[in-house]
């Protein structure tokens, strides 16, 4: 059993260990989303949540499996509950908001394929975590993966009024400049224990 | 046997002309964490060559057959149970380089070259076409994996593989090693800088935004 406080795993998942910058995990919607700074941060919000839920059901399906004796059936059965919760969330921002239903689009179902999430999911089981830390882990995890995203929205507006050579257009450019924001983020290395 | 036109050019396709990682920018995750070094690139490469590859025929073959509402769900299971089945080889046979490569075998799973493939080929070609196309687009991955990995042992810790290549000050060698290479960010210059080039190569994948 992990003993590792609480305020210290948060930490370490939002800043020090940042999903995104450091243990690159999901980079892909983090180069697709990260134009405009309020769809980055509406789908942090999005990612918060589907890695609030599916780390719970996570947590119940690693307690089942173990008395089944099957932890290899671990992977697939983290990522049916993933899709399911992602489907669940796809419904109910539907249903309250449709504006932004249509600004998130493909992105959505897209969270289903973004690694930040089983990677989460797996992360937490290695790590043995009990139900109250994986909630804050999974928290903190989902607030560094906003984090990252808003700031790269940032700097892309800003982007686009630099002079960038042609040929480093698009994707070369961005992934330099995540570099450089994960440059950054080293410095907070050592943060929190 | 005679290898006809379109088999060519699903295998070699995806090599530099539309290479999974450089032009489609899939599937970044993984290369950015497993290539501190060769081993684990070439394990991981390995790893997602057979995936890829297995689920692309499969998927292909149950064509026919897969509901087209529910078709994401059985994709992801075929694509799990390979990836589970990598898992499982690599603990028994191969288990220090798995416990280096951690969570990103299961992290397969998301990476979306596989399931990229399955979706937009398998679903419409026949099982060898699937499987090259498969093993192109694998191979593509690869490729810039082991670019990436070879930079990043050579000049952080100045092996590779594991042998010294460039013996290091701290050995009475000569060679001082350069520790960013090791870090996160040198990944992301990294690829960043392979884009760049291959775009200079091939001026017809510049984005115009």
């Amino acid at each position: 059993m992990n003993t590792e406080s609480l305020p210290a795993i948060f930490i370490d998942a939002a800043i020090v260990n940042n999903f995104v910058l450091s243990m690159f995990l999901g980079i892909c919607p983090f180069l697709g989303v990260s134009a405009k700074k309020e769809t980055a941060v509406r789908m942090g919000l999005a990612v918060i949540f589907v890695m609030l839920v599916s780390s719970m059901c996570a947590y119940g399906i690693n307690i089942v499996l173990e008395l089944a004796g099957a932890p290899y059936l671990r992977l697939i059965c983290y990522i049916a509950v993933i899709a399911s919760a992602v489907q669940l969330v796809e419904m109910v921002i539907k249903k309250f908001s449709p504006a932004l239903f249509r600004a998130l689009g493909i992105f959505l179902p897209l969270i289903t394929t973004n690694c930040a999430i089983l990677g989460l999911a797996l992360f937490q089981t290695q790590n043995e975590y009990n139900f109250v830390q994986c909630l804050v882990y999974a928290l903190g995890a989902g607030a560094g993966f906003t984090i990252a995203l808003t700031v790269m929205a940032g700097m892309r507006e800003k982007l686009e009024l630099a002079d960038v050579p042609d040929i480093a257009q698009g994707a070369a450019i961005t992934l330099i400049l995540a570099g450089i924001l994960s440059l950054a983020f080293m410095g907070f290395a050592g943060l929190g224990g | 046997m005679k290898i006809t036109r379109q088999e060519k050019e699903a295998l070699m396709d995806p090599l530099f002309d539309n290479n999974p990682i450089a032009l489609q920018v899939l599937g970044i995750c993984s290369a950015l964490a497993v290539t501190t070094n060769m081993a684990t690139a070439l394990v991981m490469s390995m790893a997602v060559v057979f995936v890829t590859a297995g689920s692309s025929t499969v998927v292909s073959f149950l064509r026919n057959n897969i509901p087209p509402n529910i078709r994401i769900i059985v994709q992801l299971s075929i694509i799990a149970s390979f990836v589970i089945l990598t898992d499982q080889i690599l603990k028994a046979y191969l288990f220090d380089i798995s416990k280096q490569l951690s969570v990103f075998v299961g992290l397969i799973i998301t990476n979306c070259i596989v399931m990229g493939r399955a979706e937009a080929y398998a679903m419409q070609n026949g099982p060898w076409l699937s499987f090259l196309d498969g093993v192109g687009n694998a191979f593509g991955y690869a490729i810039i994996l082991l670019a990436v990995g070879f930079f990043r042992e050579l000049f952080g810790a100045g092996s590779l593989f594991g042998f010294t290549i460039l013996r290091p000050v701290t050995e009475g060698g000569w060679y001082e090693p350069n520790g960013l290479m090791l870090l996160a960010p040198s990944a992301f210059f990294l690829i960043g800088i392979f884009i760049w080039i291959l775009r200079v190569w091939k001026p017809e994948q510049v984005e115009n935004s």
